[in-house]
C-alpha cells in the first residue's frame, strides 16, 4: 500500500494517562476558541489526514508553502493550514507554553504547544494561494477576514467532536485497514462536494477498471451558498452505490474539511489527503476545486507536472457528456460526433430542473438519486 | 508499543546546519528531520513504520466491523 505523505502516518490523538492528564491541565491553560472548520483541521492533523503536519504551520513553513508550494523541508504542500487569532487572544499566549484549543461547544478539543506567533499579509496570501485578490472569491473573502496573528505549533487531540455522520467518519488508519481487509492494493479516491450524476458515475467506474477499489470521499463541512447540503450528498451516494455499484469494490467515507476553492493548489492538497487515506490514485476532473471562472479548466491537472514526487497517481478526466448517437457517456477524446448530439452535465441546469420539481433525464441523473434530492425540502445550502 | 532509539554520529557542522534549517518547520527537531529523510530514502525497499500498536489495530478492526464496513 502507498505510504503516507512524508513516510509516516501522524497520530497525535492522546490516549490513556496522557489523555487524562491533558484533560485536567486544559482547564488551567489560556484558551483559543475554534470554529467548526478549525476544529476539523485539528482533528485532521491529529488523525493523520494532514500527515506529515503535526500542528499548525510555523512561519518558515508558511512562507515556503506560499512561495514554493512545499514545506520548508521540500515536501509538497500547497495549502497553508494555519490558526489565526486576534491580537488580544495572541497577546495572552506565550511561545514555549501550551494553550487549550476549545471546540464550538467550548470543550477542550486539543492542546496547542505554541512555538511561535507571526503576522502575515492577507493580500499576498490570497494572491499566492488563490491566484487572485478578488474578494468575490470565497477563499479570498475568508483570508481578508482572518484575524491578524497566526499561531504555529504542534497539537495533541483531547476529544473528537461528533458529527451527524459518524458512521462515515473514518481516519486514515481505519481506511488503510479497510483497504487491506478488502485486499485492495490499488485504490482510486474520488473527491466530491456534489450529488452524483451519470458523468460522475462514468468517471468513477472508468477509473475503477484500472484499480482494485473505489473510495468515494465527499467533503463535509462549510461550503458555498447553493452547494448541496451534506446529508443530501451522502444519501444520494448511498442510493447510487446500493443500486449501481459492486459493493466489494466500492466504499465511502467522509472528509470533514472546509472547501477552500483554491483550484490547482487544492487539487494537490486533495491528492495528498487521499494518499494519506491509502489511495494510490486520485481522479482529477475539469476545474477540480474551482469556483466561478478563476482557474483555467485544466489548470488543476497541469499543476501535477510540478509535483513528480507526489507518489499518488492522478487520473485526469476531460469534459464528458452524454452523446445521443453513441448512446453513452463519452468525452471529446473518444466521441467523433458533433455538439448537436451532446447532452451536457451542467450542474446548474440539473439543479434548476430539480428546483422546478422536474426529474432530469435518466441520461443525466439516476432516478433514485433524483428522488433523494427532490424529496428534500431544501437540498441546497442557504 | 514503546519505541526504541539509538544514536548515530554525524558531523557537528552538519548537525548545526540541520538545526538551523528545521527551526519553525514541521520537523521541529534534528532527530525528526534525520529520521524522516532516512525513511524517505529507504522506503522503496522497506516496510512502512508501524506507528500504531497492536491494541490500536484491534480497536480499528472492531470499529470497522461495528460500522458494517467489514464482516
Amino acid at each position: 500500500m502507498i505510504q503516507p505523505h512524508g513516510g509516516k502516518l501522524i497520530d497525535r490523538v492522546l490516549k490513556g494517562a496522557a489523555l487524562e492528564e491533558a484533560k485536567k491541565r486544559a482547564g488551567t491553560l489560556p484558551s483559543v476558541r475554534l470554529d467548526a472548520e478549525q476544529t476539523s483541521d485539528v482533528e485532521n492533523i491529529a488523525t493523520g489526514v494532514f500527515s506529515p503536519l503535526e500542528g499548525f504551520l510555523g512561519e518558515k513553513d508558511f512562507r515556503s508553502v506560499l512561495d514554493k508550494m512545499r514545506l520548508a523541508n521540500g515536501l509538497a504542500w500547497t495549502i497553508p493550514v494555519v490558526l489565526a487569532v486576534d491580537k488580544k487572544t495572541a497577546d495572552a499566549l506565550v511561545p514555549g507554553k501550551d494553550a487549550a484549543l476549545l471546540n464550538v461547544a467550548g470543550e477542550p478539543a486539543a492542546i496547542l504547544h505554541l512555538a511561535e506567533k507571526y503576522g502575515f499579509d492577507r493580500k499576498e496570501t490570497a494572491r499566492k494561494v488563490f491566484g487572485t485578490e478578488d474578494a468575490a472569491h470565497p477563499g479570498v473573502a475568508k483570508i481578508m477576514n482572518m484575524p491578524e496573528v497566526l499561531l504555529g505549533g504542534t497539537i495533541d487531540l483531547i476529544r473528537e467532536t461528533p458529527t451527524p455522520y459518524q458512521k462515515y467518519k473514518l481516519s486514515p488508519l481505519e481506511t488503510r485497514k479497510l483497504f487491506q481487509d478488502k485486499g485492495w492494493n490499488t485504490v482510486v479516491g474520488f473527491q466530491t462536494r456534489n450529488t452524483p450524476h451519470i458523468g460522475h458515475e462514468y468517471v468513477q467506474k472508468s477509473a475503477l477498471t484500472l484499480v482494485d477499489g473505489l473510495f468515494i470521499n465527499p467533503v463535509i463541512g462549510k461550503k458555498k451558498k447553493g452547494d448541496y447540503r451534506d446529508e443530501v450528498i451522502l444519501e444520494s451516494y448511498e442510493e447510487l452505490i446500493k443500486n449501481y455499484y459492486v459493493p466489494e469494490r466500492t466504499t465511502m467515507a467522509i472528509l470533514m474539511m472546509e472547501m477552500r476553492y483554491a483550484g490547482p493548489r487544492e487539487a494537490i492538497f486533495h491528492a495528498i489527503i487521499r494518499k494519506n487515506f491509502g489511495c494510490s490514485h486520485i481522479i482529477i476532473g475539469r476545474d477540480h476545486a474551482g469556483v466561478g471562472s478563476y482557474y483555467a479548466p485544466f489548470a488543476a491537472q497541469e499543476i501535477f507536472a510540478d509535483f513528480p514526487d507526489l507518489e499518488i497517481t492522478p487520473l485526469f478526466f476531460r469534459s464528458f457528456f452524454y452523446c445521443k448517437k453513441c448512446g453513452s457517456v463519452v468525452s471529446d477524446k473518444i466521441c467523433p460526433h458533433g455538439k448537436e448530439h451532446q447532452i451536457q452535465f451542467r450542474g446548474t441546469e440539473i439543479r434548476d430542473l430539480l428546483l422546478r420539481g422536474e426529474y432530469p433525464p435518466a441520461e443525466l441523473v439516476r432516478p433514485e438519486v433524483a428522488k433523494i434530492i427532490m424529496d428534500e425540502k431544501n437540498p441546497f445550502n442557504d | 508499543m514503546k519505541k526504541e532509539f539509538t544514536a548515530v554520529s554525524i558531523p557537528t557542522s552538519l548537525y548545526k546546519e540541520i538545526e538551523e534549517a528545521v527551526q519553525g518547520t514541521n520537523d521541529g527537531s534534528v532527530a525528526n528531520y534525520v529520521a524522516r529523510v532516512l525513511r524517505e530514502s529507504l522506503k522503496k525497499g522497506g516496510e512502512p513504520e508501524e506507528v500504531f500498536s497492536a491494541e490500536d489495530e484491534e480497536k480499528v478492526k472492531d470499529r470497522l466491523k461495528a460500522l458494517g464496513y467489514i464482516d
